[in-house]
């Protein structure tokens, strides 16, 4: 049975105003080969109790993050997730209620937008953050539109060191936009730039001591300093506005939410006021009504797509507003003194097991600075060998570099969380050890 | 005072043109909350994009009805967008060309002329 309500007669009509002669004439261009051919086959109907263990032995076939010790990292992480977070974000209210068109009505979400934002800006250093993008990659994207827009220049400079996936949505965004995207060394010349993009801590986890002079360097050429950051991070490193950012993107999923499959992202965006104009997104601002009460209003959204058409500042139209309460609630459980153990526990856990795999036989660290929760590791066998040896004794091991980085052969990136006990360390070290 | 079709109007006087937007073009746009403002020295061709007006509705894009040099612009408008809403044709001009070619005001159109635009 199906639902569709027009009627044959409804079909006609419209098929006749498009000059289609059949339905199956709308799909003439599927070459016949593909098309399907009778019913699709599918097994015989269940009842709801066969149903149910059908459905519990597929997912018996999988490992729950949680299940096993996990240290991959690289871009999606495992954090502590208090209660309060899912149990509020949860209720129906926000759980099932689509972007507020009639945005004033739903003062509730208008100010929980604007406490989200408040929150970002206190832990970047900036003066405004947006209500949100979709992740950090397509904030970083985002954020060299901005500077294109700002400078009139096309000369997008990437980091090495920025997230792989990251740059390919940078150079997905440039590829149309007739940017010239260059992947440097932050040490090396660049010209006219626009903007030049690093990552704190960077891809291999290391905290990045000269930050303020890649500031310094690329406003002295008169383009824009751009931050991605892992905001957990901010709860012991100084805030990029401290080092010359102008615009502050990163990844905020790890802010209450958990990575399945990698997402659903949460894109944070903040900037200097001087760009406010030049943002995407929008943004919640308070005011007062006429009787003087405070009220939330929702503002900037003249610049998006749905208003300037063509001419929107970006083509992303939308806030990830359920993830930006979510990372609202989280915050607000953590606190200040909360954040900063979350970050103190990261390092100090990342930092142990590093001292501890560098000393096996044949380990290496490749890069010397410090760490903060991830960090490069280079072995005697590849990281393929060591993770499956690693999973047969029930532990998650790092990411294989050589996936983005060829001739980073046998390098793995582990990542330690809070999450991860003294005795996961001890454990995964010993592991290390006897891959044969 | 002549007008262009994108609801700007220009005053000629000598080789100086001031340019606004019009009565009408304030109205359809509402309160307006912040104007773009172009650079002073910056050159433009007729009909160029020099600014944008944004109002609590929309953000309108300027188009310069002559061609010239900019020699001055409103910066009462920076903190008091409203002038364009309470004065288009007075406090609220946006800015003042030292015109290049003269022969472009041939293009633009007069105010009954303009009064048919609006009324059409």
């Amino acid at each position: 049975m199906d639902y569709i309500p027009n009627t044959d007669k409804d079909r006609q009509k419209m098929l006749s105003a498009i000059k289609a002669p059949s339905i199956d004439a709308l799909f003439s261009d599927i070459p016949k080969k593909a098309l399907l051919k009778g019913a699709l086959r599918l097994p015989s109907p269940l009842s709801e109790p066969e149903l149910k263990k059908e459905l519990r032995s597929l997912s018996e076939k999988n490992t729950a993050n949680g299940h096993r010790v996990s240290f991959l990292g690289g871009g999606s992480y495992n954090h502590f997730i208090p209660s309060v977070v899912r149990h509020l974000a949860g209720r129906s209210e926000f759980y099932t209620s689509y972007t507020p068109y009639q945005a004033e009505l739903s003062q509730g979400m208008l100010q929980a937008i604007y406490e989200y934002q408040t929150m970002i800006c206190n832990l970047t250093g900036m003066d405004v953050a947006n209500a949100s993008m979709y992740d950090g990659a397509t904030a970083a994207a985002e954020a060299a539109s901005l500077a294109c827009r700002h400078t009139g220049r096309r000369n997008v400079y990437v980091s090495e060191a920025l997230h792989p996936e990251y740059r390919t949505v940078i150079k997905t965004y440039g590829r149309f936009a007739g940017w010239n995207i260059e992947e440097v060394s932050p040490d090396s010349s660049m010209k006219d730039p626009a903007c030049f993009i690093f990552a704190q801590p960077d891809f291999f986890g290391r905290i990045e001591e000269n930050a303020a002079t890649f500031s310094d360097v690329v406003h002295s050429k008169g383009g824009l300093s751009i931050a991605t950051v892992d905001p957990i991070s901010l709860g012991l490193l100084a805030p990029p506005g401290d080092y010359g950012a102008d615009v502050v993107v990163g990844e905020g999923a790890a802010l209450g939410g958990a990575p399945s499959f990698g997402g659903p992202g949460l894109g944070l965006f903040a900037c200097k006021k001087a760009f406010l104009r030049l943002m995407p997104g929008r943004l919640s601002g308070a005011t007062v009504d006429d009787k003087g009460r405070r009220g939330f209003v929702m503002t900037l959204q003249t610049r998006e797509q749905h208003i300037r058409r063509d001419r929107a500042t970006s083509n992303i139209c939308t806030n990830e507003a359920l993830n930006a309460l979510t990372a609202t609630i989280y915050l607000s459980a953590l606190g200040k003194a909360g954040l900063k153990k979350v970050a103190e526990l990261c390092l100090q856990k990342a930092n142990y097991a590093k001292e501890l795999i560098k000393k096996l036989p044949g380990f290496s660290l490749p890069h010397s600075a410090p760490a903060f929760k991830e960090f490069v590791v280079s072995m005697p066998f590849s990281a393929k060998k060591a993770n499956e040896a690693l999973l047969g004794k029930g532990i998650v091991g790092g990411l294989d570099l050589s996936l983005f980085y060829p001739e980073r052969k046998n390098q793995m990136l582990l990542c330690v969380t809070e999450l991860i006990a003294k005795a996961d360390i001890d454990r995964l070290v010993k592991a290390l050890g006897e891959v044969k | 005072m002549k007008y262009s079709k994108e609801h700007e109007w220009v005053k000629i006087e000598g080789d100086i043109a001031t340019v606004g937007i019009t009565h009408h073009a304030q109205d359809k746009l509402g309160d307006v909350v912040f104007v773009e403002l172009p650079e002073v020295g910056k050159a433009f061709k007729q009909m160029d994009e020099f600014g944008v007006v944004e109002s609590v509705k929309t953000v309108s894009t300027l188009y310069s009805p002559v061609s010239g040099k900019v020699t001055e612009v409103n910066k009462d408008l920076s903190a008091k967008p409203e002038l364009i809403n309470d004065d288009p044709y007075g406090n609220g001009w946006i800015m003042k060309l030292k015109i290049s070619s003269p022969a472009d005001a041939d293009k633009l159109i007069g105010s009954d002329d303009y009064q048919k635009l609006i009324e059409g």
